[in-house]
Parts: structure tokens; sequence; C-alpha cells
């Protein structure tokens, strides 16, 4: 390609991500986004203006070296950019997909100021791609052996971010995960359509292939505590078991047949396969030609809808208390979801779900809410309008409000130091505990978060436990 | 992937599994359970643990082969494995010394109670067993609880062996015999932990019954398994499974587990199917009138 100035550059479009149509995509569960082409990526590439001072890397909490692997795009050397992004990020392509870049790296484009900003997660996703399916994933140098030993709890982006820099750092890492298969989130939470599994898979897959070891069934705190980790040999744990505990609306009617928190919905699907039922074993509550109604407005809101019709609901609602533009989802799915035939009710409250007298949920009471003063979250606060409640007939029901902290590790380990939501408290700079040699990061700390903020702080973490063995404070 | 050391029917359709677990082993307590799967297209189901072994590493549990799963499960043997054991999950039994503690155990559950009759007995309570089964085919551990409890009652619906009725027709026999009880720990079908909560609750006899919703993860991440206890929901995979019996919504609990009714009836007419190319009509008969 010839070498074009700074203006031709600015004048090159952002090229669009080529999709599934959304009337053939929401019948089935492939990838939604089929990622670009070669020439769609090196003509996005070209539109970095390759910043002396590339303020974007500031906006991603692993420090991906951007400018640097776009440069590598650009020049068709799809292999070297896909090792430098590899330097700072253990699960590429896994990012490429979920990350909200708009809000991070892209944010920072200065190419955003007055035109688009530049594909960066679109080439991220295309470069690991391209990699993983030409000559597989390949995997970086590993530091000689420390002798050291660190169990990590959960396996989900933060405990595999923090694995993938301490096994490179020549540290002994064992993965302790509760459920039967290795990614946590990745794999319970977010659809097929979203992020193939069999991704996942490849990337926890190169973990292996630099030592990682992984221990499924594992429920730390109930199959081994956090002391006898310590007392099986290993001189640092990193806890990073998410937020696990689904929140229900404490609304009259929640516990009718048919009524699922997002958690329950999403991993009878995605872990379980539910959307193969009968092929495979479990199922879920069957869609088909159904009314079906998702409760809240962010990310996973989004997946559960998307997933209800593709498994054939006839109507599925968001139904939101505020206005779209409060809306926690990122745009892409919001506009994905809309495409597929999903509505959005905005600005309505659930107040009461009702039932039938087999206990199966038949409708819902909502409320009209408008917008009244900011709150605590500088997001105007929804107020109910007197005398607005209808009624809404629906089939099945999914509360995606969040999840609080999971009690497990907390019961079973009371001398670490916990919010009173039972968050572990940690020294954000290093990610230490008040336990001596126990790290913690992700959403049992932050709370319900990104997968990509999730990964930031395992990376932090990883950093402050490669010091903590090599300054020989472990035990 | 866990090793099956035995496997052998207690009763038609009911099958004791003595597996390689050692971690479980050395740590379960009476009253926790695991979750198991059989292979990749598996569900995931909770199974309480019936007992265990720590210096041969192992854990017994006792399936009743209901819906496909289950049936499946069932037909695993001595050497096969299970490729998932998770646990040991949910709270130990609160076991002390009562004074004079009954458990009663109905269909699967009178070999589901075993554990905690030995955990009551262990505590120094005076262990009374209430075992109840439809016929005498089915009657389980009879030989095993008459070794660990003071008294043993086994009670059959149609009267084939033992005491002719119902558990709580023997618990309010004894209760009206004057027998002071401080403690009643109930496992089985609903309807049966329903009718000996409403027996005991007119005389203030502390009664625990161990629920067994549906599960999906059992650790708290899906909320599949709640409950309504004290008008309070629970997740009964973390704060369960035992619960006070006169607290319990059973009403709830009853129409919950209802949930999937449909669907699991539809897998099994397949799974049957299936077996129909591989085995006999005579045993396809056999599993579609059981």
């Amino acid at each position: 390609m010839p070498v074009l100035t700074k203006k031709e550059r600015m004048q090159i479009p952002r090229q669009p991500m080529p999709e599934q149509a959304p009337l053939e995509r929401n019948k089935n569960f492939l990838e939604v986004n089929l990622g670009f082409t070669e020439e769609l990526a090196r003509m996005e590439a070209q539109r970095c203006l390759q910043c002396p001072k590339p303020v974007c890397v500031e906006g991603c909490p692993v420090g991906v070296q951007i400018r640097d692997f776009i440069k590598l795009v650009g020049e068709g050397d799809f292999l070297g950019a896909a090792a430098i992004i590899k330097e700072d990020n253990a699960l590429p392509a896994v990012c490429g997909r979920v990350c909200p870049q708009e809000e991070q790296c892209e944010a920072r484009c200065v190419m955003s100021a007055k035109h688009d900003a530049v594909a960066i997660g679109r080439l991220e996703r295309f470069v690991s791609d391209y990699e993983r399916e030409k000559i597989g994933i390949r995997t970086p140098q590993v530091k000689p052996k420390t002798g050291k030993k660190v169990a990590i709890v959960g396996s989900g982006p933060a405990g595999l971010s923090c694995a993938g820099d301490l096994i490179q750092l020549g540290h002994d890492v064992t993965v302790f995960e509760a459920l039967h298969e290795i990614g946590g989130v990745l794999i319970y939470g977010i659809p097929e359509f979203r992020l193939p599994k069999n991704i996942v898979k490849a990337e926890v897959d190169a973990l292996k292939t630099l030592g990682v070891e992984f221990q499924t069934n594992a429920v730390i705190g109930l199959t081994d505590t956090i002391d006898e980790l310590f007392e099986n040999g290993y001189h640092a744990v990193f806890i990073a078991v998410g937020a696990g505990l689904p929140y229900f609306m404490n609304i009259p009617g929640e516990n009718f047949n048919g009524v699922y928190s997002a958690n329950e919905f999403l991993t009878r699907v995605n872990l379980m396969k539910a959307y193969k039922f009968p092929e495979y074993d479990t199922p879920v509550f069957d869609c088909k030609n159904k009314n079906v109604a998702i409760f809240g407005g962010g990310n996973t809101a989004m997946d559960a809808v998307r997933t209800a019709k593709r498994l054939g609901a006839k109507n599925a609602y968001i139904m939101y208390r505020r206005s779209e533009k409060e809306m926690p989802a990122r745009l892409e799915e919001v506009h994905h979801a809309k495409q597929e035939g999903v509505e959005f009710v905005f600005l309505t409250n659930p107040l009461e779900f009702l039932g039938d007298e087999n206990g199966w949920l038949r409708g819902v009471k909502v409320q009209k809410m408008e917008l009244g003063e900011p709150d605590a979250s500088g997001r105007r606060r929804p107020v109910p309008i007197p005398n607005s409640e209808y009624r809404t007939d629906l089939d099945m029901a999914v509360v995606a409000i969040g999840n609080g902290s999971n009690p497990i590790i907390q019961k079973t380990t009371p001398d670490i130091s916990y919010n009173k939501w039972g968050n572990i408290l940690v020294d954000e700079a290093t990610m230490k505990t008040s336990k001596q040699g126990v790290f913690a990061g992700g959403d049992i700390v932050s709370g319900g978060a990104t997968v990509i903020l999730a990964m930031g702080a395992g990376r932090t973490a990883a950093k402050a436990i490669n010091n903590y063995l090599t300054n020989s404070e472990a035990r | 992937m866990n090793k099956i050391i035995t496997a052998e029917f207690l009763a038609t359709d009911i099958k004791r599994f003595v597996i390689e677990a050692p971690k479980i082993a050395a740590k379960r307590k009476a009253g926790q359970f695991v979750i198991v799967r059989t292979d990749q297209t598996g569900e995931r189901i909770p199974l309480t643990i019936a007992d265990s072994n720590i210096e041969q590493g192992t854990i017994t549990i006792i399936v009743q082969g209901i819906g496909k799963t289950t049936k499946a499960i069932n037909q695993l043997n001595t050497g096969d494995f299970f490729l998932d054991v998770v646990g040991p999950l949910g709270k130990p039994s609160h076991i002390e010394n009562f004074g004079t503690a009954i458990s009663i155990g109905g269909g699967v559950g009178a070999a589901i109670a075993f554990p905690t009759a030995v955990a009551l007995k262990e505590a120094g309570n005076h262990t009374i067993v209430i075992n109840g089964a439809r016929t005498k085919d089915l009657v389980l551990l009879e030989t095993e609880l008459k070794e660990v409890a003071d008294e043993v009652y086994i009670t059959t619906d149609d009267g084939s062996y033992g005491y002719h009725g119902f558990v709580t027709q023997k618990l309010q026999e004894l209760i009206e015999s004057g027998t002071k009880i401080d403690f009643v720990l109930s496992i089985g079908p609903i309807p049966m932990m329903r009718a000996v909560a409403n027996t005991t609750k007119p005389y203030g006899i502390k009664t625990v019954v161990s629920l067994n919703p549906v599960m999906v993860d059992g650790t708290g991440m899906c909320g599949g398994c709640r409950a309504t206890i004290d008008n309070k929901t629970v997740f009964v995979c973390v704060d369960g499974p035992e619960f006070d019996a006169h607290l319990v919504d059973f009403d709830l609990l009853t129409k919950r587990n209802r949930t999937y009714n449909q669907s699991e009836k539809a897998a099994l007419e397949k799974h049957l199917c299936n077996y129909d190319k591989v085995f006999s009509d005579a045993l396809v008969e056999e599993l579609v009138n059981q």
C-alpha cells in the first residue's frame, strides 16, 4: 500500500463490521459479527495516525501497545501484530469481541474528535483470529522457574489474565474453578453468538501450553479453604471469583415458575447448552411463541433478551426503569438487539409478578416512571408516575439487575476484610487483601464490571504477586 | 473423572455408588451434598452425600432413577467413571445432643437420612429411625440402621412389611405414647416432609427438613434453587439445604419442582427410544412401566 498523508488517512471512513443479517441471526446461535477481511483490516489500519504519544494506550486497562500493532496490520504483518498484542493481553480474541472499546481505547483515539475512532477492537479481533486460524496461537517464552506456586481462585477474565502473566514470569500457577468448564463468565454468561466458546477454549488451551494448571470442580472455601491452599504449598493466592450471587427485585411473585435470574437463564443456555435440548440434557423454559421480558439495561440484559429471541420468543422486551440514554449496555449490543426485533420499554418499573394457581408466571404489573434529579450514580433518578400502573402478559421473565458477592469465601475465610456488601477490600495499587499472601481482583472487589476491567485487575495483581514472591515476603 | 468403586442396586431403580473423591471424603459433614455429571451432554445433578470413607478416599451416593439423567446414572457400573463430582456443597447439618432425636426418611430419603442418624447417635442422642417405603421391596438399609440407631421402625404403605401405614402415623403414635422427642429430621418426598412438619408443629418439636430443589451450579451463582422460608427468599444451595420445617413454604417448593416436568418427560421418552435400539424390548418395557 502507498504511504498516505495524515489528511488522506483521515478521509478513509471507519470500516464496518461484516455481520449476519438480523432476521437470519435472530434464529441461530452462530456469531453475529463475522470479522474483518484482510482488506478491511489493512484499510482500517491506514486510518491510524500513528501518534507520537499514543493516548489510546492509556484507555486500555491492560496497556496493549495499540499504535504499534496497528502499524504492522497496515503493513500486512498480521502475525507480528498478534505477537505485540499478546505481550499485554492473554485473551486477545476474547477482548476484541467483548471489550467496550468505545469507552476505553477508542474513546481516547484522536480521530474520534472530528471523525470516527479507529476500530481498535475490530483490528485486535482480526489479528488474533488470523493467528489462531492460520498457524495456531503462539505462546511466548517463559522465564526460568522460580519454584513459587500461586493459586488462582476463579477462571474468569481476572483469573486467566493473572495466570497468563504469572506463568510467563516463571511461577507455577494453578487455577481453581467451581464449575466443570474453564472461563467463568466467558463460558456461562456471554452467549455463543457474541463470544464463541471454541475461541475461549483456544485461548485457555494456550495458557495450558504455557504450563498453567486448571482444576475444575473445585469450590474454594468448601473443597479447600484458602488456608488449606497455603498448607498445600501455595505461596500466594489470588481471589478472582467474580460477582456470583444474583440480585432479585424483591417484588411479589418473583418465585413463580418462569422467573429467572439472568445468571440462571444464561448458564442453562450457554454452559449447559439448553438451546440444544434434548441433545443436551439440561432444559430451559421453552420460549417458542411466548412473551418474554428482561428487567435491566446492561449487557447481561441484552445477552438474555437476544438469547430469548433466538429461542423463539414471539415478543421479547427489555423493560428498564430509566430512559434509553441511561442504559449501561454497550451501544453495539443495543443496536444489535433492536435490529433483531427486541422491543424496548423504557421508564417502566415492575411492581409485581402475576401467576396462575399452578405457580406459573402469567404477567407483570408495571408502573411508568419519569426522570427526576440525578442520583449518586450521576444518572437521573426514575420517579414513579401516579396512577400509571398497567399489566403486560408474560410467560417468562429474566431479572438482570446485577450481582452481589458470593458468600462462600467470606464464610470460610473470615480473616479477610470485606465491605458491608461482601466485596473484598484491597489496596488498589497492589490488590493486596488484609490477609498475608492473599490478593483479590475483578468483580469480587469492584462489584459487577466488565471483562477487561477484571483483566486489568488480574494484571495489576500479577505484578504485585510477582513482587511479593521475589521479595521473599512470602511465608 | 471420578471412578466408581462399587455400584449396587439397593432396591428397584435405587442404586448405591461408592465413588473415588478423596478431598470430598475428607471434608464432608452430614447434610452436605455433591453435584455430579455423567457425560459432556449431561445435566448437573445434586445428590446428598450418604456416607464417606476417609481412609479409602471415597464417598457414597444413592440415586433413584426417575428422569433421563438419573436413569442414565443408574446404568453406570463398578469401574465406570463420573465425569464430574463437585463438593461438598451446602451447609452441614446442625448436630448436637438434643436428647431424643428421630430421623425420618421416606423412599430414597431413607438412605440419605442415614449419615444424619449416625451423626445424631455420635452426638449422644437417643436416636430413633423411622423409615418409610411404598412396599417391602423398597425398604432401604434396614440392617445398617439397626446397627446404629437405638430404635428402628420400618413402615410400608401397603403393609407388606413392618408397620402398616405412613411414617407420620408412626411418629404420631410415638408422640402420643409419651416418648419425649426433642428433635426431628425428615428427608424424603415433599408431601412426606410437609406431613412430618404438620405432625410435629402442634407439639412444638424442633423439626428440620432437607430440601432438594432444582439446581444448576450449587454455589449460589444462579438462584434457581430459591425457596421461601419464613416468608423470605433463600438459595437452598448456600443457605441450606436444611431448614426449619415449620417455616418452609411447601406449596411453593412443590410448584417450583414441577418447572421442568414437560421437558423431563420429553427427554425421558427420547432416551428410552434410543435404548430401544440397543436393548431388548423387554428392558424398555420395564423402564417405561416404572
